[in-house]
């Protein structure tokens, strides 16, 4: 459009989606600050190097052909569940829960990079299978086999979060990909049924108390109760325009657990009330509606299913942090994309969000190229 | 679309059905969106305010600051109770994160014995979550420094800055002034009261610390901080300074109430000290009593064992609740009311060591008898025939009524928190009580003071100066306004001197307590000894053997004799006789007019027992601790003192036994008492035996 000003290299870039994360990730920073009482260290500035050096990696991987992809589905996964039974061998072997592999120069989370591997290699398997066959249990079988193996070592871990993180992601592909609707609402009653079973003798006791304490948060507020009242009490007191920046007592105080990492929205929330709020969630309404217009226009199958996969998956983050933060849903440990401070993360969102921008430059260049 | 068996897919079906169920996430997740932004205007805005008080109660933590106690002083103004500033460390469990470990570190840094580790254990296991325990008060700079920079490893631990109640003469009071410690749950529940489970608040448990809790608690200063969940004070908000407890101003003299506590040594009794011009009470002293020093912060293992061990009954106020057949301290009394009745003092009668009355003879101590005797004679030698002779022809009315007038089995007012009255018998009362008719053993029981007849100490000096002034004085505790004028008993003067002459006469003259004279020359003293058998011949002598056996000696007595300004009533349980109640009372008398002297008599003699009460109860603590260590039983009872204090009222509420014959009268002076025993052919011995065993 204005390619006479704006170099074209600048002007290609989709700057519809990286505006709204740099704002994220800036107003990110600025709440790690403020939780820092005021101190860039430690949390902001590396939030804002890590921005940086995850953005660049997503313009990477948004350079990468669409055959790489379909290349790396199959492999990427295979290597992924290898290192997940790797990470839970040394769990057993240690003793304890096990969620990292020091790898030297960092620790790497595989479950953490499951999360888009789960996406890509189930928008593969749908893409290689014959439209026909999407309604018979062909379909399904492979698929279930495809996330019971990562999907069960997560849960080992044991990390319930993540695993639900991955059983979403998978799940809608599926359901995107068009199996039948009556599958999932079966699958919905089955569950809805075995979950009271499955409560009282798959979770650990921890985990059930995260759920009790969820529907009755005020039955202990100084015990398990205490994150989501603290949490409630933070956003609760910021009213509408919030305490000022600097000015939250609950984070500064400490009495906000997990301030600048699962519980940063709080934090957000009690220094720049529901008006902060708000602009946050609008700007996710912004990347997500970003990435299911992608999605929408995407040239083939494999593209359609692998950009909204990767929205569903960022949802997902999004939707269940926030929901646990305002005391909709249990105390599962899955922070804030673009606001929590955590590499793992802002990783795994990078790179769905680098994959859905690979998706973008596919659709602008047309079917063409990648045949 | 297209329906039936099999249905047909292809690509094309494939990307409608994409869209459409895009539109579908797309919109559920929209709804999340919608529903998120709901609640958050509904936390934010609807319940704002809710939760702005929940962050405000967060973030300021208000500190109450306990209030200085009011001091409890003597009539002198000279402190009995006092606060020390002092440093003290508190747990609060509800905070303890590892209790042992927390512990454990503690008795490292304060050098805690092992056995106040596990009294500090056992207070932790009875505490609820919010009471704090007591560590230790009284600390130093030094150890409170060292927990101080620990306190960020220690959670649950408090150290701070304090007053606490001290006591310099400690066990001397302990009856008398009570002790303070925290307040029980029992209490918080009453009372709901922040203050009383605020750390180093304490609250009066027993005496006057108890009975004037109200007026000598002062009210809280309070202290507003911002504070970190962790506990950590970021900032002072506001400050209220504590508005210290009033003062309580008693008539009690504390140096003589010390001497008093000391020079009981360490026997089981009483002294008691009143002023004859208004009541006064100068001293009340019972002993053994505890220190209400250590008593501050609970009741551990040791001081358990000890209290349990001891059958001096160390938690008993003996002035108040310690009931005993009077003896002969009655006799003056009995004497007045003779008077009154018209007796004349210069009437006779013969005693050859018994009396006659009918077929009975009922014996006097003295075996040997007093031949004849009057009035005077009967009260300096204390003979019994005389006032069982002469009881028979009065009747008993004149004597109980006359009893009570002098303030036997009588409460007083005074603001302590229990007394035991005792009994004054007479016909209609036993009738009532027992439902049997008043025999004539009951009348010379009686006119001794034995039988039903029960007094505590108080009573005794109380008629010891009623008797001395002939005015009816009312004990006086509290030292608030000017003594009232005491009416007159309607004695006639005669009567009185001839009572007093004959008082005096016990001591200085031909009387049963020669040694109890004054070591000066001018200040006569007039007295009157009392020995109570407290189980029959066939059991004891009554001055030998087990000493629960042993006869109670008293003394009554005031100085001057012919110008009464003080007067004094002293009990010794299970002394073995009066003898050992007037040499006491004879050097607390002396402390009144000379100090000096009386001190040095009374330190020559705690060097032989061992030091004050106080290096005795030190002492016997550390031989304790030696022999017992934490192998001690921890403690039953909550509050000992408050429990020994519903004993002892359960026990002066039960009815006496009765009594179904004469006690057999003792002996006044061990000598004499000699003297008696070694004259086996003294002719009132058989008639005495006469009486059924």
């Amino acid at each position: 459009m204005r390619a006479g000003v704006i170099p074209a290299a600048i002007a290609r870039q989709p700057w519809g989606i990286i505006l709204p994360l740099c704002v994220l990730n800036g107003f990110g920073a600025l709440v790690l600050y403020s939780a820092a009482s005021g101190s860039w260290t430690p949390w902001a500035i590396q939030h804002l190097i890590r921005f940086s050096v995850f953005l660049l990696m997503a313009m990477v991987i948004a350079r990468l052909p669409r055959d790489l992809f379909k290349l790396a589905a199959y492999p990427g996964y295979i290597g992924l569940v290898f290192l997940l039974m790797l990470v839970d061998l040394i769990g057993a072997v240690g003793g304890g829960s096990q969620r990292w592999l020091n790898l030297g120069f960092m620790q790497l989370q595989p479950s953490e990079l499951m999360k888009p591997a789960i996406v890509l290699v189930f928008a593969r398997f749908y893409d290689g299978l014959p439209p026909a066959m999407t309604q018979s249990w062909r379909s399904l079988m492979p698929a279930a086999g495809l996330l019971a193996v990562p999907a069960g070592l997560v849960m080992l871990q044991p990390d319930l979060g993540t695993g639900l993180a991955i059983t979403f992601g998978a799940v809608s592909v599926m359901f995107l990909a068009g199996l039948p609707l009556r599958w999932f609402l079966g699958a919905g009653a089955a569950t809805a049924a075995i979950a009271p079973v499955a409560f009282f003798t798959l979770l650990h006791d921890y985990q059930r108390n995260r759920v009790l304490t969820f529907l009755d948060p005020e039955s202990d507020p100084l015990g398990t109760g205490y994150h989501i009242s603290q949490s409630k009490i933070a956003i609760g007191s910021g009213g509408l325009f919030g305490k000022g920046f600097g000015q939250g007592s609950q984070s500064h105080l400490e009495y906000l657990p997990e301030a600048h990492t699962d519980f940063v929205f709080a934090t957000m929330a009690e220094e720049w009330g529901l008006v902060g709020m708000l602009a946050v969630l609008f700007v996710f309404m912004l990347i997500l509606r970003w990435g299911w217009r992608v999605a929408q226009n995407a040239p083939d199958r494999f593209s359609r299913l692998l950009a909204a996969g990767m929205t569903c998956t960022v949802f997902f983050y999004v939707a269940i942090n926030l929901l646990m933060v305002v005391g909709l849903a249990p105390v599962v440990g899955i922070p804030l994309p673009f606001m929590s401070h955590g590499g793992s993360s802002m990783m795994t969102n990078m790179i769905c969000l680098g994959t859905i921008m690979a998706v973008d430059r596919w659709s602008r260049r047309g079917t063409g190229l990648a045949g | 679309m297209i329906s039936g068996k099999i249905p047909h897919v292809s690509s094309g079906t494939l990307q409608n059905s994409f869209d459409r169920r895009t539109l579908v996430v797309a919109g559920l997740q929209a709804g999340v969106g919608v529903l998120l932004a709901a609640r958050m205007a509904w936390i934010s805005l609807a319940q704002n305010e809710k939760y702005t008080l929940a962050s405000e109660s967060n973030r300021v933590n208000l500190t109450l600051i306990p209030p200085r106690r009011g001091a409890i002083l003597d009539r002198n103004g000279a402190p009995i109770a006092s606060n020390r500033a002092d440093f003290r460390v508190d747990l609060v469990p509800d905070r303890l994160t590892d209790p042992d470990r927390t512990l454990a570190e503690l008795g490292r840094l304060l050098k805690l014995s092992d056995v106040r580790i596990k009294d500090l254990r056992d207070k932790l296991d009875k505490a609820h979550g919010f009471q704090p325990v007591e560590v230790a008060a009284g600390l130093d700079w030094d150890s409170f420094a060292a927990i101080s920079v620990r306190l960020p490893d220690l959670p649950g631990v408090l150290a701070q800055r304090s007053f606490s109640r001290w006591y310099p003469t400690g066990p001397s009071v302990g009856h008398l002034i009570g002790y303070v410690g925290p307040a029980s749950a029992e209490d918080y529940e009453k009372e709901r009261n922040p203050l009383l489970i605020t750390p180093g608040f304490k609250i009066g448990k027993d005496g006057l610390e108890k009975r004037f809790e109200q007026n000598l608690r002062g009210t809280p200063g309070a202290r507003r901080v911002e504070v970190t969940a962790s506990g950590k004070v970021v900032r002072d908000l506001e400050m209220r300074e504590d508005i210290p407890g009033q003062p309580l101003r008693l008539t009690i003299s504390a140096p003589l109430q010390d001497y008093a506590a000391r020079r009981l040594g360490p026997e089981s009794g009483a002294v008691v000290v009143m002023d004859c011009l208004t009541g006064d009470i100068l001293a009340m002293a019972s002993m053994p009593s505890y220190d209400p020093n250590s008593f501050s912060d609970g009741i551990g293992r040791i001081e358990w064992k000890m209290l349990s061990d001891d059958d001096h009954v160390p938690l008993r106020n003996k002035v108040l609740r310690g009931l005993y057949p009077p003896g002969s301290t009655v006799k003056p009394g009995v004497a007045m009311a003779f008077l009154e009745a018209g007796l004349d003092p210069e009437a006779t009668v013969n005693c050859a060591g018994g009396l006659r009355v009918g077929n009975r003879v009922f014996g006097c101590w003295n075996r040997r008898g007093h031949g004849t005797v009057n009035m005077a004679k009967a009260i300096y030698q204390s003979c019994d025939v005389y006032f069982y002779h002469f009881a028979q022809q009065i009747g008993m009315y004149p004597i109980a009524s006359m009893m009570r007038r002098l303030g036997m089995g009588q409460k007083f007012d005074l603001p302590v928190v229990a007394q035991s009255y005792g009994t004054v018998p007479d016909p209609a009362w036993k009738q009532r009580k027992y439902d049997k008719p008043w025999a004539v053993f009951d009348t010379v029981n009686a006119t001794i003071g034995q039988g039903y007849m029960l007094s505590n100490p108080l009573q005794q000096a109380v008629m010891a100066a009623r008797i001395a002034s002939g005015r009816l004085l009312q004990p006086r505790l509290l030292l608030d306004r000017k003594a009232p004028e005491a009416p007159s008993m309607g004695f006639s003067q005669e009567h009185l001197d001839y009572v007093h002459k004959a008082m005096s006469d016990v001591v200085n003259g031909p009387g049963t307590a020669g040694r109890a004279r004054l070591p000066m020359p001018d200040v006569l003293l007039a007295g009157k000894t009392g020995t109570a058998q407290v189980v029959g011949l066939h059991i004891s002598d009554g001055k030998s053997g087990p000493w629960k056996y042993r006869d109670h000696g008293h003394f009554i007595c005031y100085a001057p004799f012919d110008k009464p300004r003080y007067a004094c009533a002293v009990v010794v349980e299970h002394g073995g006789g009066s003898a050992a109640a007037y040499p006491i009372a004879r050097d607390v008398m002396t402390y009144l007019y000379d100090p000096a002297k009386a001190m040095e008599v009374l330190l020559g003699m705690e060097a032989g027992w061992g030091g004050t009460p106080q290096e005795r109860l030190n002492a016997k603590y550390r031989a304790y601790e030696t022999r017992f260590g934490t192998s001690a039983p921890r403690p039953t009872e909550d509050d000992p003192v408050a429990s020994a204090d519903a004993r002892a009222e359960a026990a002066s509420a039960r009815p006496l036994p009765e009594q179904t014959d004469a006690a057999s009268p003792r002996p006044e002076d061990p000598a004499p008492a000699a003297a008696t025993l070694a004259a086996p052919a003294s002719a009132p011995s058989p008639s005495a035996s006469e009486a059924p065993r």
